[in-house]
């Protein structure tokens, strides 16, 4: 990465970036670096956090990394990368920290507002497009969040599961399973392989292993475990995982 | 014409501002609110106005609104002016969570109620909100329960039983005459009906009941539950109307019959 930024002749940037300066100033130097790669949001993918989530047939896991960090550095061991948003759905984030908090709880505080409001409960699909929404506006002004977010939750008039990806530059995307950060480049080709739509809960928890098992083996970070919350019928609750198992490498 | 009611924000000579007076002549002509204090929960209970044969009731809004998960209110007066007054205490209740991370509380919230109708008495081009409320609830992780008056002018007081709207008067002395400090579920409940029975002539049917309990939110009274209660209270009545009457030979009905049939314009 270092070289790559020396080469467009971004070394004062990114001193900057280490010294405070404006937000506007990182945001140029995200967007180039995501120039020359080719690959949007190459800055905020490439972050030592771990977001997964599973849709199954009447169910949606949402597993989060603990680890709260600040470069290298383990801040915290016990992080809830994650907010309830009403009884069905339930937000995972990760990305710049603030940035995820805040606008987290500010997303959680209008969904809370708008059932309020009208008496009732807005469905992932609404919520998912109004998270969209708030992210586009929030991109294209002075300082834009830089937030990737999983969002699942079930419908509550069909109690269909639904699961939606979005990244800080708003693209949405409902998909069946999904992940950010490095979690994507090891456990998607798992999901390729074993989910299916229709799969129970027991199954889901078990393709959530494999994928964590597959991170233990092969990622070379220690993200504290994770923490697991699944969103069924009758609302969100906390899964407890077993974090400490030993996977051996291969 | 005297020409001191036609600003907002004139005193008349003699110290009133008239527009705050009508706004609270158009409380007194709103269909009654009322909200009694338990030792435990804390209920509201809301006149409503019958409905038209044609009218479909499952969507018509009610009296009793959410303001948060913990903290509820009625209201009696203008039923438009309510929904603006509502909307501004949702967003502050949501506002409050997103600064402080916790719920207001109930006295902060009827504060602020009390404030934006403070400052619609004060200010040029409005006119004050044309209501009272009553709110209710209950502060995070704390049990005692809550319930607070809030008039036009800007005025808010907390009280263990109050009524507001059309004979609001007979209704407060009613519970004046009868609410002890520890009463139950039952009796709280059966105490807000007793009173809205004191000036609701037709019964179940025009009488909506709402309950907060410590960490739980807003419980509707099912209409059949209320029925059955009001079927309850009036045997009672008329048990000891004919006590009496066995007792003392003539005597004047136990059941108080509201003063002139006045007309409600919400």
């Amino acid at each position: 990465m270092y070289g790559v930024l020396e080469r467009l002749g971004l070394r004062r940037s990114k001193l900057q970036l280490f010294f405070g300066r404006k937000k506007s100033a990182k945001r140029r130097l995200t967007q180039q670096v995501a120039d020359l790669t080719g690959a949007p949001g190459v800055k905020l993918t490439a972050r030592p956090e771990v977001l997964l989530g599973i849709a199954g047939k009447d169910f949606v896991i949402l597993a989060a990394s603990k680890a709260a960090m600040r470069g290298p550095t383990v801040l915290k061991a016990e992080d809830d990368k994650t907010r309830q948003l009403n009884k069905h759905t339930l937000m995972a984030f990760s990305g710049e920290s603030g940035d995820t908090v805040q606008f987290a709880e500010y997303i959680q505080a209008n969904a809370a507002l708008y059932s309020m409001r009208n008496d009732t409960e807005l469905s992932p699909s609404a919520v998912a497009n109004f998270v969209r929404g708030e992210l586009a506006r929030s991109l294209r002004s002075r300082s834009p969040y830089t937030v990737n977010l999983l969002l699942g939750g079930i419908d509550p008039v069909n109690e269909k599961p639904h699961l939606y990806w979005v990244d800080y530059l708003a693209s949405l995307a409902p998909l069946p399973y999904a992940a950010h950060g490095y979690a994507q480049y090891y456990c998607l080709s798992i999901l390729d392989k074993h989910h299916h739509p229709d799969c129970s809960f027991e199954e889901g928890l078990a393709l959530l292993t494999l994928c964590t098992d597959e991170l233990k083996r092969r990622l070379p970070i220690d993200y504290k475990g994770m923490l697991v919350k699944v969103v069924t019928k009758d609302g969100v609750r906390e899964v407890p995982v077993d974090n400490d198992k030993v996977v051996r490498s291969a | 014409m005297s020409g001191y009611d036609r600003a907002l924000s004139v005193f008349s000579p003699d110290g009133h501002v008239f527009q705050v007076e009508y706004a609270m002549e158009a409380v007194k002509r709103g269909t009654c609110a009322v909200g009694v204090k338990g030792k435990d929960i804390v209920v509201l209970g809301c006149e409503k106005r019958s409905a038209l044969k044609l009218q479909d009731t499952r969507i018509t809004p009610s009296k009793i609104a959410l303001v948060d998960e913990h903290a509820c209110l009625a209201f009696a007066g203008l039923n438009a002016d309510a929904r603006i007054l509502i909307d501004k205490a949702r967003l502050e209740a949501q506002s409050h969570r997103l600064t402080v991370e916790d719920p207001c509380s109930i006295e902060y919230i009827t504060k602020y109620i009390a404030g934006v109708q403070q400052r619609y008495t004060q200010s040029g081009g409005v006119r004050p909100f044309g209501i009272s409320t009553l709110v209710v609830g209950f502060d995070k992780n704390d049990s005692i329960p809550r319930l607070y008056q809030t008039e036009p002018s800007g005025i808010y007081s907390a009280w263990k039983a109050n009524a507001i709207g059309r004979s609001s008067k007979t209704v407060r002395e009613f519970l004046e005459r009868n609410h002890q400090d520890d009463m139950d579920r039952e009796q709280t409940i059966q105490l807000t009906i007793k009173s809205l029975l004191e000036v609701v002539q037709t019964g179940a049917k025009n009488i909506e009941v709402a309950i907060m309990a410590p960490g739980k939110t807003l419980e509707m009274l099912p209409d059949d539950q209320i029925e059955s209660y009001v079927k309850t209270i009036e045997t009672e009545k008329q048990e000891e109307a004919a006590k009496k009457k066995t007792r003392a030979g003539t005597t004047t009905a136990a059941i108080l019959t509201r003063p002139g049939g006045g007309e409600s314009t919400d």
